[in-house]
């Protein structure tokens, strides 16, 4: 059990890691598509690890209820597919809208 | 155990706060709608983890719907930017 406790513990922490990575690229970049650039993939990898790991709590503490399992799966797989593509979707819109990508040197934005 | 769902939990809380600061302060509206995204997919995470924290599984429901209607809406709301109507 310690060793299952010390892999969750590891997926947990590592996922944390990721989101807040995340988050301080969505505050310190210079530019939206950065900005993007820095949330679209550490968010997803983040949720993916933090339910990877209560689902692996799930499988060794309350062993026998499969049913939540399987909708933690189902989750980490609507995660992985739907947030790359709502990010392609806002920064598709945000290219056609006329935004104009960061040049180095210039101004934040 | 349920210690570290908590410590979890306050931690996604904290790169929520930061990313609510892009999503009040960011010049342009589609920084804000990403800020929202990311803010969505944040509370999916932290619903499954305080479902373990309170020990009721219902939780993990609402979670599953919460992330469906983040994407549609996500979606929704860059095409109307993309657009610039709806129904077309």
């Amino acid at each position: 059990m310690v060793i299952v406790y010390g892999v969750v513990t590891a997926l947990l922490g590592a996922g944390v890691f990721f989101t807040l990575v995340g988050s301080i690229g969505l505050l310190r970049f210079p530019d939206f598509y950065t900005r993007l650039h820095a949330t679209g993939k550490c968010d997803t990898l983040g949720g993916g690890l933090v339910i990877l790991g209560a689902m692996i709590y799930h499988l060794f503490q309350y062993s026998g209820t499969l049913l939540v399992i399987a909708k933690l799966a189902f989750l980490v797989f609507f995660i992985f597919i739907a947030n790359p593509t709502a990010t392609h979707a806002i920064m598709k819109a945000a290219y056609k809208a006329g935004v104009e990508p960061w040049c180095l040197g210039e101004e934040r934005r | 155990m349920i210690t570290l769902f908590w410590a979890t939990a306050l931690f996604i809380l904290l790169g929520m706060l930061l990313c609510l600061y892009r999503a009040v302060a960011g010049p342009g509206v589609f920084n804000r709608v990403a800020a929202v995204n990311v803010i969505g997919t944040k509370t999916t995470v932290l619903l499954v983890v305080m479902g373990y924290y309170f020990e009721r599984p219902y939780f993990f429901d609402i979670a599953l719907l919460y992330a469906m209607i983040n994407f549609i809406g996500t979606l929704v709301f860059a095409k109307y930017l993309e657009r610039g109507e709806l129904w077309s």
